[in-house]
């Protein structure tokens, strides 16, 4: 990876975000295939953040398949685990592994678990899946960085109910401290997380401000529209501070039936659903 | 042993840049010489264990070398979870240096004793798990975590502990225990700072006519298993001793590895604290009083164990 080719990007065109929309589209309609195939759950939480990870990883990231092991590589770290269908979709799409490799998802021996273990594909950064782990894995790369002086951006992204844990602000108190400006947090602020609103669970409001008054600089963006996502990555890149975006998204974004109805955190679509969405995303197949 | 610890660190570090040393806000003065020699690695990461053990494991896997360091009742209860993900099931070679284990803060109260750590540590996949018994086997430990390193919990003592052996541990291995004394009858099996008292129970049974081995077994997992074999063949009795619970620790081990053996040999008894919250203990060498673990404590255990002679 030429590290001299780290400049910002042109802005994107109407055209690239065209192309990113059909991304997206794809994306959605692989996790819903692979929920409905093995009967799996966390559906409306995998997509939720779909536009964030495909802007992530064709726009953003300093990430290549042929070269997973580069120290210089821009991280991604999936702390909310259990979104991982929509991460290995991302990757499968961006060539660090074979789609063929989806036919025994989350079966005995696949490479691909319910939960990502260590490294089990090419692209995976950690294991995670137990929650409020993601800032502290991130923040501690971003620091590595910093003491080795290899440049590169940490980018972790967090479920809204992630926030209840302890840990999450523990990380959140040290990151600034250390002026970890290659360090991106994104909140997947869904509005729900597995039983309830997670703004009447804990006081997460007023989230944004939070991450400010613990020392980083952070904005509220639409999580869904591309030129948001845009410009709140433009402006984490400029940042002397670690950066906070807090994403409003929608649980089940993409599907009117799964929008902001929290059984699909553990509903799983049939046959019918399944065909329905595709139509829905103006897919034929996969 | 804390201070061999600190100047074993600061040495390997200063050849070494990819070792980190972050701290949960303890070693007060205790790092000066490191944070001197290598100030860009040496992270206070305050009174968050958790986070303090998850950044070393993201530190790992970037390459660096991270050691973990605090308080053990601290480090190894409230960030288990940590240890157990992040750093056991990623393989993350992070060496996990627990301070004060066992009974080393008896006098602050059941929140500091640290008398679950090695049960906890030893049943986690990956994990390796040390118990120094002298200043110097701390020393021989932390440079063993770096000729090799793997995800590994160092559990020491606190300071002032006089080193038991004569001199360096060149030849000091991971899961091989060392032989200090070899006699017949009664095999003395100490691991961590239970090696001093043991030393001196041994020479006691010598002056009452009863011949002893000892050994360190500083290294509870791997578990030595090929000497165990030679000390249950070649002795009566086996006695393990540690400054932890009865449950799950040293003794545990050894009992586990002997319950599958088809001649088991001698006879086994293993000393440890109680299964109870230990109140009102006052400093150490009190506590350890109240539990058995004095030098007189355990020789009444023992000869009661192995009977008239």
């Amino acid at each position: 990876m030429n590290l001299s080719s780290r400049t910002d990007k042109i802005e994107s065109t109407e055209r690239d975000f065209e192309r990113l929309l059909a991304t997206a589209a794809r994306i959605r309609g692989r996790v819903i295939q692979l929920s409905h195939q093995a009967r799996t759950p966390h559906l409306g939480s995998s997509l939720s953040f779909v536009e964030l990870v495909v802007y992530l990883y064709w726009t953003f990231l300093e990430v290549s398949p042929r070269q997973v092991k580069e120290p210089a590589r821009d991280r991604f770290i999936l702390s909310k685990g259990h979104g991982i269908t929509t991460l290995y979709a991302v990757l499968a799409e961006r060539g660090f592994f074979s789609p063929e490799l989806f036919e025994d998802y989350a079966q005995a021996g696949s490479r691909l678990p319910e939960h990502p273990s260590p490294q089990c594909v090419p692209g995976i950064e950690a294991a995670t899946g137990s929650l409020g782990h993601g800032l502290s894995i991130a923040t501690g790369i971003a620091l590595a960085s910093k003491m080795n002086g290899i440049p590169f951006n940490v980018v972790t992204l967090l479920s809204d109910g992630e926030c209840n844990e302890g840990s999450t602000w523990e990380a959140a108190l040290l990151a600034p401290a250390h002026k970890l400006d290659n360090l991106i947090a994104i909140v997947d602020f869904n509005k729900w997380q597995a039983t309830g609103r997670s703004a009447k669970i804990t006081a997460l409001e007023p989230l944004e401000e939070k991450f400010s008054a613990f020392g980083w600089s952070s904005t509220r963006i639409d999580g869904h529209d591309f030129l948001q996502i845009e410009s709140a990555l433009a402006s984490a890149r400029q940042s002397d501070k670690p950066f906070a975006i807090i994403a409003d998204t929608v649980k089940g974004k993409g599907i009117k039936m799964m929008e902001d109805d929290n059984n699909w955190h553990y509903r799983i679509p049939t046959k019918e659903e399944v065909d329905s969405s595709f139509l829905e995303l103006d897919l034929e197949s996969l | 042993m804390r201070n061999a610890f600190a100047d074993e660190i600061t040495r390997i570090a200063k050849d070494d840049p990819s070792v980190v040393l972050l701290s949960g806000d303890i070693g007060n003065r205790l790092f000066d010489k490191y944070k001197q020699s290598c100030p860009e690695r040496f992270v206070n990461c305050g009174v968050a264990e958790a986070n303090m053990v998850t950044m070393g494991s993201g530190m790992a896997m970037t390459g660096m070398k991270p050691v973990a360091y605090t308080i053990a009742s601290f480090l190894i209860y409230r960030a288990f979870e940590q240890i157990r993900v992040d750093v056991s099931y990623h393989d993350a070679p992070v060496l996990l240096v627990g301070v004060g284990g066992g009974l080393s803060y008896a006098s602050n109260g059941s929140t500091h004793h640290t008398l679950e750590d090695i049960a906890l540590m030893r049943s986690i996949p990956n994990m390796q798990v040390i118990c120094a018994g002298d200043p110097l086997e701390v020393r021989a430990a932390t440079k063993a975590f770096f000729n090799d390193p793997k995800p590994t919990y160092l559990r020491i003592g606190k300071k002032g502990e006089a080193p038991v052996h004569e001199k360096a541990l060149d030849d000091f291995e991971v899961g091989k225990s060392i032989c200090m004394k070899r006699g017949q009858s009664v095999a003395l099996l100490a691991t961590g700072n239970m090696l001093p008292n043991c030393s001196s129970v041994s020479d006691e049974l010598e002056d009452r006519g009863i011949s002893s081995s000892l050994y360190s077994f500083h290294t509870v997992k791997p578990l030595d298993k090929e000497c165990l074999e030679e000390i249950f063949a070649g002795h009566e009795y086996v006695i393990t001793v540690e400054e932890h619970g009865r449950l799950g620790g040293f003794g545990s081990a050894v009992a586990e590895w002997l319950a599958s053996q088809k001649q088991p040999g001698a006879r086994l008894l293993t000393l440890g604290t109680p299964d109870q919250f230990l109140l009102y203990t006052g400093n150490q060498e009190e506590a350890r009083k109240k539990c058995g673990l004095d030098k007189a404590g355990l020789l009444e255990q023992i000869t009661d164990f192995i009977g008239p002679v």
